[in-house]
């Protein structure tokens, strides 16, 4: 006990967060392997660890560098087509589901790196709230894209066309991705285990990063953006490498997602599905990863949990959000969780002091 | 050491700098005093890289920096505490030291221990929150900070800003100081009587222009000067 106590603050941070993780996957994974909880909510192990993932990498930008993204979703979209379309071509060559599956997470995760470069690039420059209003604009701009986009592979290779199937022009083909259909014909090679790993990957990267020299430089430059740049921080290098690294996460996310279903349409990824990231993000806490995790499992099962209820489950949801918003933002209610968790401890402690009192006497 | 020859800098259409040069030689300590809106903070932010000049060039250490980008020159050798107490508000205050180190971090505990030397107000603040230090006890966050980075040229604005008179003559005699240590430093101050009793040489400036030149003795004798600045 006395050791924990003495650990940093980043210390504790890193063992609650991992050590959620860890003991979530280990309750849920006989429970789910046996069949012990519904269908319905087995179904949602991998979404909810895709949107953790989401919620975790989003928090980078906006609750550690301060920026606003309102295109999160873009980048699992473009992650989540190219793993699709990676997995597909593998089909023959590797047989290994596994490997297939991390090799289209790792396409996923490059390709929206990519996007996540070629955006951040002009826009990080800029003060202001640009970024908001492009990484917006992304979103849209990739769901119009892969709405009318076909790609097929045969043995010649990929094709790819912006207006109809046939315009492909193969041979004994498969189709991947059919315009406003989506991808079709997915082999579902996600798990549970690999969503656990995904979110145990991803915390690795941003608590190492929130905690390096790297991590500190980007808190400065959140905190005083001219005392970073006097003290010799490159604002635009540590900006661009966090929100790439966001972007990264969000595509391998995506890719683990478009895994989890036999079809997935661009529509999937769109500006609610951004917001509703956002929203795990805000209530969870700004830069709260913890928050975070815990924000965006309770708020995805939600509504799983109120389907009975489907005439009232939007307001009931609403409520929440609102309840949840203002017990965590207002100083009141802050003031009154303190008090709380100062007398629970008094009490434990007294506890304790008796039984040792027992013990001892 | 720093030459800065005929540069013109503009916010908008506001042309704010007009053909400026001046020069501040290895261990002298150089003013610029001038009124509120003359350009004397628009002079350094350009100096320092945050602003950029449509015309002329700046040389530092015999090298060209016109182009070079603001956290590059911290390595150089530069340092700019800025106007307004720029520091990490929501950093402790060996934190903020610690970010001051950022380029240049071997020896950082000798570093904070000199600083909390210069300043053992701060050595007691150690681990308060930057934001809720007083606005003296932020000012002499802040040039520590910039300390941190052993600066070769030191750029003050306006250091003695809403200070009482006790720490204004404090923040003076730390600038005899460093100025003693070695350093080199370029001043910009309202105050025009500490900066030219401290200055080797002091630069007048007037709506962009520089109006005046000459040692800090000599500008504090002139008439035009006691005039505008110095109340008599
Ligand atoms: N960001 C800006 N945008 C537009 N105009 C600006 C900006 N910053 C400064 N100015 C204008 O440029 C001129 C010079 O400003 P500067 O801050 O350099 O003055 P200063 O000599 O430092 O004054 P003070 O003693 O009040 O600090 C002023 O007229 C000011 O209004
Ligand atoms: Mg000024």
């Amino acid at each position: 006990m006395e050791k924990i106590k003495n650990l940093n603050k980043f210390t504790r941070t890193n063992i609650r967060a991992y050590g959620l993780i860890i003991l979530a996957f280990i309750v849920l994974f006989p429970l789910q392997s046996t069949g012990i909880i519904s269908n319905s909510i087995s179904g949602q192990l991998v979404p909810i660890c895709t949107y953790i993932v989401m919620a975790i990498s989003l928090n980078l930008t906006v609750g550690f560098l301060g920026e606003l993204s309102l295109g999160h979703a873009g980048f699992m979209s473009v992650g989540a087509f190219t793993g699709v379309i990676t997995a597909i071509c593998l089909q023959e060559v590797i047989p290994s589901a596994a490997l297939r599956l991390l090799i289209a997470i790792i396409a996923g995760g490059i390709a929206a790196g990519v996007a996540g470069f070629l955006i951040g690039i002009p826009v990080l420059r800029l003060r202001g709230d640009y970024l908001a209003i492009v990484t917006l604009a992304f979103g849209e701009i990739i769901k119009n894209i892969i709405n009318c986009l076909y790609v097929g592979v045969d043995s010649n290779g990929l094709h790819m066309s912006m207006t109809n199937a046939e315009a492909l022009g193969m041979i004994n083909g498969k189709l991947i991705i059919n315009g406003p259909q989506g991808a079709v014909g997915i082999t579902k090679i996600a798990s549970f285990t690999a969503g656990i790993l995904l979110i145990l990957f991803a915390l690795f990267i941003i608590l190492n990063l929130v905690n390096s020299k790297s991590g500190r430089a980007v808190t400065a430059i959140r905190d005083n953006r001219i005392a970073a740049e006097s003290v010799g921080i490159s604002v635009t290098r540590y900006k661009l490498t966090a929100f790439i690294i966001s972007a990264v996460l969000a595509g391998m996310a995506g890719a683990l997602y478009a895994m989890n279903f036999s079809t997935i349409a661009a529509k999937k990824f769109d500006f609610n599905t951004s917001i509703l990231i956002l929203v795990f993000v805000v209530l969870g806490g700004m830069g709260n990863i913890v928050g975070s995790i815990v924000a965006t499992a309770l708020l995805y099962i939600l509504p799983e949990l109120l389907r009975e209820y489907a005439d009232y489950r939007m307001l009931i949801y609403a409520i929440v959000l609102i309840l949840v918003m203002l017990l965590t933002n207002s100083e009141k209610a802050k003031q009154m969780r303190e008090r709380f968790v100062y007398k629970w401890k008094k009490r434990l402690r007294k506890n304790n002091d008796q039984q040792e009192g027992l013990k001892n006497g | 050491m720093l030459r800065v020859d005929n540069i013109n800098v503009y916010y908008g259409q506001i042309h704010a700098l007009k053909d400026i040069s001046l020069e501040v030689q290895e261990h002298e300590i150089v003013a610029l005093i001038g009124a509120n809106g003359a350009g004397k903070s628009t002079t350094l932010r350009t100096i320092s890289g945050l602003l950029r000049s449509k015309t002329g060039s700046i040389s530092f250490l015999n090298e060209d920096i016109s182009r070079t980008e603001a956290y590059k020159l911290v390595s150089k050798g530069m340092a700019h505490v800025p106007e307004g107490r720029r520091i990490f508000l929501q950093m402790t205050v060996l934190e903020n030291l610690e970010m001051g180190a950022y380029v240049n971090s071997t020896n950082i505990k000798e570093d904070i221990a000199d600083v909390f030397d210069r300043f053992p107000r701060l050595k007691h603040r150690r681990n308060q929150i930057a934001g809720t230090l007083s606005g003296g006890e932020q000012q002499m966050l802040a040039i520590g900070r910039a300390l941190m980075s052993h600066p070769k040229l030191l750029m003050l604005d306006e250091p003695s800003m809403g200070l009482s008179p006790i720490l204004v003559q404090q923040i003076f005699d730390i600038i005899k100081e460093l100025h003693a240590a070695g350093t080199t430093i370029l001043l910009v101050e309202q105050n025009a009587e500490m900066a030219l009793q401290v200055a080797d040489r002091a630069y007048v400036l007037e709506s962009g222009r520089i109006k005046l030149t000459g040692t800090g003795s000599e500008l504090a004798q002139s008439d035009e000067i006691k005039k505008a600045y110095l109340g008599g």
